[in-house]
């Protein structure tokens, strides 16, 4: 009797339990993906409320609850008056404002029912409660704006980039094309040169070539940040010649007896095919030039009107130390423009982290 | 039409230059003239930007070279002696090490953690944390600073207020000279994205056979990660070791923007790069700067070499590549 019953969910438990472990599974790998990230982007939360906050809301949160809060007022005859939680004989907590604030007796006004005039209560008001509400203080952002000068240094910032993106597109694009194309002789030599100078410390070369433009004039302007981009990068080169490689070969060979030169071809076949990892290039270098703090820094000293978005951003925060609200304001106004790239083209640009990190 | 005056003219030349057959030449030799124009930028950029800057920067190792007036007096060794003498470059350069020490491991250890999350086939959501652990990576190194700076914050940071909520004694992370290092490394876990994605592409990429093979023989989950993916991915792992050593040796940003160039508290935080930069641009002594930046290219290629030597002992190429 008993092993007939035991013999029926013997048939079917198998199916529910591996049913059951599999959900249980993914509810604790999802959930520690969750506690992870969550953790991971804590400091996000942490600036946000920081941004939207006054001084004084800033230092009562030290101890207190995390939010922008501020006491709740009520305007009444022309004056504002705080708002209390005013527990009454009757079990009921009332929100009133305070008007005349007594030692055994004060006067509140129901903003609720204003008309109805002064309501006289028996207590200290000083063990009351203020009522507070949520009150976020987004007009840091536009002082931070005004002040950080941000249209200066969103113009600065985007000009260098775009200037360089263009640069180290073409001539890229062009050794690549070199790479991935042509007979020359010693390739694989110049190309593993070409693979070890993203290891190479660029501490080394860093002295000279600062002394180099420094020499002809170059100190103090943008060319030092835009320039060197116009003579391809390995880490550029290196996905588009993988792009390159992947394209077939009749196609050029087809153009070529039309009569095209590699120009020619370079232009009408290889880079209509290659979009994806072109995008790719130009975003990772808008975000590197946009974030970039070092060169700024060595090459525009005390060259505010050309300054970027980095080192502007660093130079007021150490200005403004003690306003920490506008400090977390303009740190956040810096990261916007990168991140709604990235959001918008995440998948050429993590598809272009890959081909760079694993093909090697 | 201009191919083939050039074609002619290049066959002109061949015929002066060699013997061998003529067209195949000709056609070779016009697609080499073609490949080094195309490389062209590159080979001059290399020399300007890389080649002739190290090159010079060895010249300046022997001199006494100030900028504001552009006088260059050779000096000898005296630069390489002072490497020795001042207490600041050796400070520097260990906590430089110290700190790699401890950020390596973190920078290997965590992003392979969160690759092998990402990776399990039970992760509901995937592409949706994949990009949240990733993003950090694009905010700028500057936000990231004062994001953290306040963060980390001993007396309102959100990071004091939770250890403290759960019962610890937090430390004041950026005032004490034990904390700042890991304080440092708690910063730089924003970093992890670009190594978490190409552990993470390359774990896609190992192939299945090799685990219903491995389950067949009754091999569980570990077992399987330990031996069939870890091996498989030891390419990438090693790829992003030396970047991250690399990196370390670099390292500049966080700590100078952090602590305003100081490397305070006390010197717990003044990174060699630091160092270098101060004495080559804020004290224009480019010459001990350069000795300096060969000091750390020198330890850089060390360590790069030492890696390299250690790879056939433990990084697995799967045949045929």
């Amino acid at each position: 009797m008993a092993s007939a019953t035991y013999s029926k969910t013997a048939n079917t438990s198998p199916y529910y339990s591996v049913q059951l472990r599999r959900f249980g599974t993914t509810a604790i790998i999802t959930l520690l993906a969750f506690t992870v990230a969550f953790a991971f982007l804590l400091p996000f939360g942490n600036m946000a409320l920081m941004a939207v906050k006054t001084p004084e809301q800033i230092t009562a949160s030290a101890t207190g609850l995390i939010w922008p809060m501020e006491a709740t007022t009520y305007n009444y005859d022309g004056k504002d008056y705080t708002v209390y939680e005013v527990p009454t004989e009757d079990g009921v907590v009332h929100e009133w404002a305070l008007i005349n604030k007594g030692r055994q007796t004060s006067e509140f006004v129901d903003p609720a029912n204003p008309d109805a005039g002064l309501i006289e209560w028996t207590g200290n008001w000083r063990g009351l409660n203020e009522v507070s509400t949520l009150r976020p203080h987004f007009e840091n952002f536009g002082i931070a704006w005004d002040m950080l000068d941000f249209p200066l240094l969103f113009r600065n910032t985007v000009t260098i980039a775009v200037v360089g993106m263009v640069g180290t597109i073409i001539s890229s694009i062009a050794v690549a094309y070199a790479f991935a194309r042509f007979p020359i002789p010693g390739k694989n030599f110049l190309f593993i040169i070409l693979i070890g100078t993203i290891i190479l410390p660029s501490q080394v070369t860093l002295i000279p070539t600062y002394a180099l433009f420094s020499k002809i004039g170059w100190t103090g302007t943008w060319l030092p940040l835009i320039v060197p981009h116009f003579f391809a990068n390995a880490y550029n080169v290196f996905l588009l010649r993988q792009f390159f490689l992947t394209l077939p070969r009749e196609l050029d060979e087809a153009a070529m007896i039309d009569g095209a030169n590699p120009l020619q071809v370079l232009i009408r076949i290889i880079i209509p095919q290659s979009w994806a990892a072109i995008v790719a290039v130009g975003l990772f270098h808008f975000v590197f030039a946009w974030n970039d703090y070092f060169n700024p820094l060595i090459y525009l000293l005390g060259k505010p009107d050309l300054q970027v978005i980095s080192v502007g951003v660093q130079i007021f925060n150490y200005q403004y130390g003690p306003r920490p609200q506008l400090v977390q304001a303009t740190s956040l106004m810096a990261l916007v423009l990168p991140l709604i790239i990235f959001f918008f083209a995440q998948r050429t640009f993590m598809r272009g982290v890959v081909i760079t990190g694993v093909e090697k | 039409m201009a191919t083939i005056d050039q074609t002619g003219a290049a066959a002109a030349r061949d015929e002066l230059i060699s013997a061998a057959p003529r067209r195949k030449s000709t056609l070779e030799q016009q697609q080499r003239r073609w490949g080094w124009i195309f490389l062209s930028p590159w080979i001059f950029g290399f020399v300007v930007f890389t080649a002739a800057p190290i090159v010079a920067s060895l010249i300046f190792t022997f001199t006494d070279f100030n900028l504001a007036n552009a006088e260059i007096t050779f000096v000898g060794l005296k630069n390489w002696e002072k490497l020795f003498s001042d207490p600041l470059t050796l400070t520097s350069l260990g906590v430089t090490l110290r700190f790699a020490v401890l950020a390596v491991p973190v920078g290997i250890l965590l992003p392979l953690g969160l690759a092998t999350m990402l990776n399990s086939k039970y992760l509901f959501g995937k592409r949706l944390w994949r990009t949240l652990f990733y993003m950090p990576y694009i905010v700028p190194v500057v936000s990231t600073v004062f994001i953290w700076q306040s963060f980390l914050n001993g007396q309102n940071g959100w990071l004091n207020r939770i250890l403290t909520m759960i019962g610890f004694n937090p430390p004041n992370w950026l005032q004490d000279e034990r904390w700042i290092l890991p304080a440092l490394i708690l910063v730089g876990v924003w970093g992890v994205g670009n190594a978490m994605l190409t552990i993470l592409a390359t774990m896609q990429g190992v192939p299945t056979e090799l685990y219903e093979a491995a389950s067949v023989d009754g091999a569980n989950a570990w077992v399987k990660w330990r031996n069939i993916t870890l091996p498989m991915i030891s390419p990438v792992i090693f790829y992003n070791l030396v970047l991250s050593v690399i990196g370390l040796m670099r390292y500049f940003d966080v700590p100078y923007i952090l602590t305003r160039g100081t490397g305070q508290p006390g010197t717990s935080a003044y990174f060699f790069n630091m160092h270098l930069y101060k004495t080559a641009f804020t004290y224009a002594d480019m010459g001990y700067g350069s000795a300096l930046a060969w000091l750390i290219f020198i330890v850089s290629m060390a360590l790069t070499i030492i890696l390299f030597a250690s790879a056939r002992r433990w990084v697995y190429y799967a045949s045929g590549d």
